[in-house]
């Protein structure tokens, strides 16, 4: 013991600068919450709040018993909706590929001009909303199935387009390098150095983008872009209560099986 | 055969990897390329198909100069230049008989390769290869199903279904057992002898090299240290290409 106590007992995990800044960060935060309940408490109209529960009842009420007999007319709007879903999902992967190309930065045929247009396509297509390209479709080319099916593919370049570059910015680049040694054209290496690293990727993504895609479409109606949407908005319109129900409940099984479908053949292709 | 004057590479760091190499390798010859990490060993032979860029200087295959090349013409060269590589860098996801038959891509037009539809010479002499490498029987399972052994015969018959008039090998058993490797490089020696294929084999293990090799060149800082026969290397020689070391004790030692 004695021949090694001039070696310190004291071990620091973090450093003196690094715990003061960690202090200050909580310190920070626990500050902002402190200052939004203030003014959460001073902006709300405490009267609507004591009357939630009874106004949840009523509407509770109003939505039992659903009314069944409206189902066979939802049939055909939930037709559209899947197929809004499963098209608007084709068209944008069919255009995401390509611009994945372009933005990956170990692919993009120009790093400094086609690589950041590929770049704002893909930001530009996520920041916005699918109901909001919905809402402008809608304005543009009219209301309908084809608005519908346009706001859902250009919502899905950015979000595959995105998980799809990143993929292939990861893929192994020894097999790229094997393929180039062989005096394989351009082409060709994309061919066979890295579709085949992608395509479990690819599949995952797509198949994923359809299932969100489901859920997206059901609301696209409320705009006016086709769909199951269309008679949520008139059931609620009308006051029809017991219609929003079968409508949600309708929703909610749809959105189950597309889950079910999605897992599978993710499950299938991985 | 292959002719290479003057090579330079200076990285975009500022490291020198290859310092005004010369080395000429003649038809037929299995050249060992030995030395520590970071001498430069990879960086040479990918100047030679150039997936390395050199700075400056001549690498000869037969009248053609490599470093002069445009795009179109340095691919139609690299066919003729086989490649095989330390982790095997098959196309994992993709069949034995695709990765094989890779290497024709310089040969066949982009729709044919898309499809898989390549001309039945090249289907026959796929077939021929991999049963010259003992695979004939795996040709429709997917790469990542093969032992690291079997993975490298793939990567052997790859590089040999270019019709290669050198092969470039890139440490060819770091990522196998000590028995497998010897298989490994035995197969590569016999199929070199047999088509008179001269090769340039980079390669850690200096008893596997002295076993294997006809000639042995050192390299050490992106410069020539040692170039001569397997039986030439000794303490002096190893040093030289290695840096101070104790080279002896441990076979004695194993010796008795």
């Amino acid at each position: 013991m004695s021949e090694i106590s001039h070696y310190s007992q004291l071990w620091h995990h973090r450093t003196p600068r690094t715990r003061l800044l960690m202090w200050i960060g909580w310190l920070a935060l626990i500050a902002l919450f402190v200052w939004c309940w203030q003014l959460m408490n001073r902006e709300t109209i405490w009267f609507f709040v004591a009357d939630a529960p009874r106004q949840a009842a009523d509407i509770g009420n109003r939505m039992w018993p659903p009314r069944w007999e409206y189902l066979p007319e939802l049939l055909m709007p939930l037709w559209d909706t899947i197929n809004i879903a499963t098209i608007g999902t084709i068209g944008g992967v069919v255009i995401a590929v390509p611009v994945a190309f372009l933005a990956a930065s170990n692919t993009t045929p120009s790093a400094r001009f086609l690589r950041p247009i590929a770049l704002f396509i893909i930001v530009t297509s996520r920041s916005i909303n699918a109901l909001i390209w919905a809402l402008l479709l809608v304005a543009i080319i009219g209301p309908g199935l084809l608005a519908g099916m346009v706001a859902i593919a250009l919502r899905s370049i950015g979000f595959v387009g995105k998980l799809l570059y990143e993929a292939i910015e990861e893929i192994d680049p020894l097999q790229v390098e094997a393929v180039t040694a062989t005096g394989a054209g351009r082409a060709q290496i994309i061919n066979y150095g890295i579709i085949p690293q992608i395509m479990p990727a690819f599949w995952g993504i797509s198949v994923f983008r359809w299932d969100i895609n489901i859920r997206e479409s059901t609301i696209l109606g409320l705009v006016g872009a086709g769909g199951i949407g269309l008679k949520l908005q008139g059931s609620l319109n009308t006051l029809a209560w017991g219609q929003v129900t079968v409508i949600l409940l309708l929703i909610l099984c749809t959105v189950v099986v597309s889950e079910w479908i999605s897992a599978k053949l993710r499950h299938a292709i991985i | 055969m292959l002719e290479i004057a003057n090579l330079s590479k200076v990285y975009k760091t500022g490291d020198k990897a290859l310092i005004e190499v010369d080395l000429s390798v003649p038809k037929g010859q299995i050249m060992g390329l030995i030395g520590p990490s970071g001498a430069g060993k990879s960086t040479l032979i990918r100047c030679i198909n150039r997936l390395v860029e050199p700075t400056s200087g001549k690498v000869l295959l037969g009248d053609v100069d490599l470093v002069q090349l445009s795009n179109r013409s340095l691919r139609s060269q690299r066919r003729r230049i086989g490649m095989i590589f330390q982790e095997y860098s098959l196309i994992e996801r993709l069949t034995v008989m695709e990765n094989v038959l890779s290497g024709r891509l310089g040969y066949v037009p982009f729709w044919r390769s898309w499809t898989r539809r390549f001309p039945s010479q090249d289907i026959q002499r796929a077939y021929q290869l991999l049963d010259r490498v003992g695979l004939l029987e795996h040709c429709d399972k997917r790469a990542d199903a093969l032992s690291g052994g079997q993975r490298q015969r793939v990567g052997i018959a790859r590089a040999l279904t270019q019709g290669p008039e050198l092969l470039l090998v890139d440490e060819p058993t770091a990522s196998l057992d000590p028995k497998t490797s010897r298989q490994i490089m035995r197969l590569l020696t016999e199929i070199c002898t047999e088509r008179n294929l001269p090769a340039i084999v980079n390669i850690h293990d200096v008893p596997l090299a002295q076993q294997f090799m006809q000639r042995i060149v050192g390299l050490r800082a992106g410069k020539i240290v040692f170039d001569g026969h397997p039986k030439a290397l000794n303490e002096e020689t190893l040093t030289a290409i290695y840096g101070e070391e104790d080279w002896n004790p441990s076979r004695e030692e194993a010796e008795l």
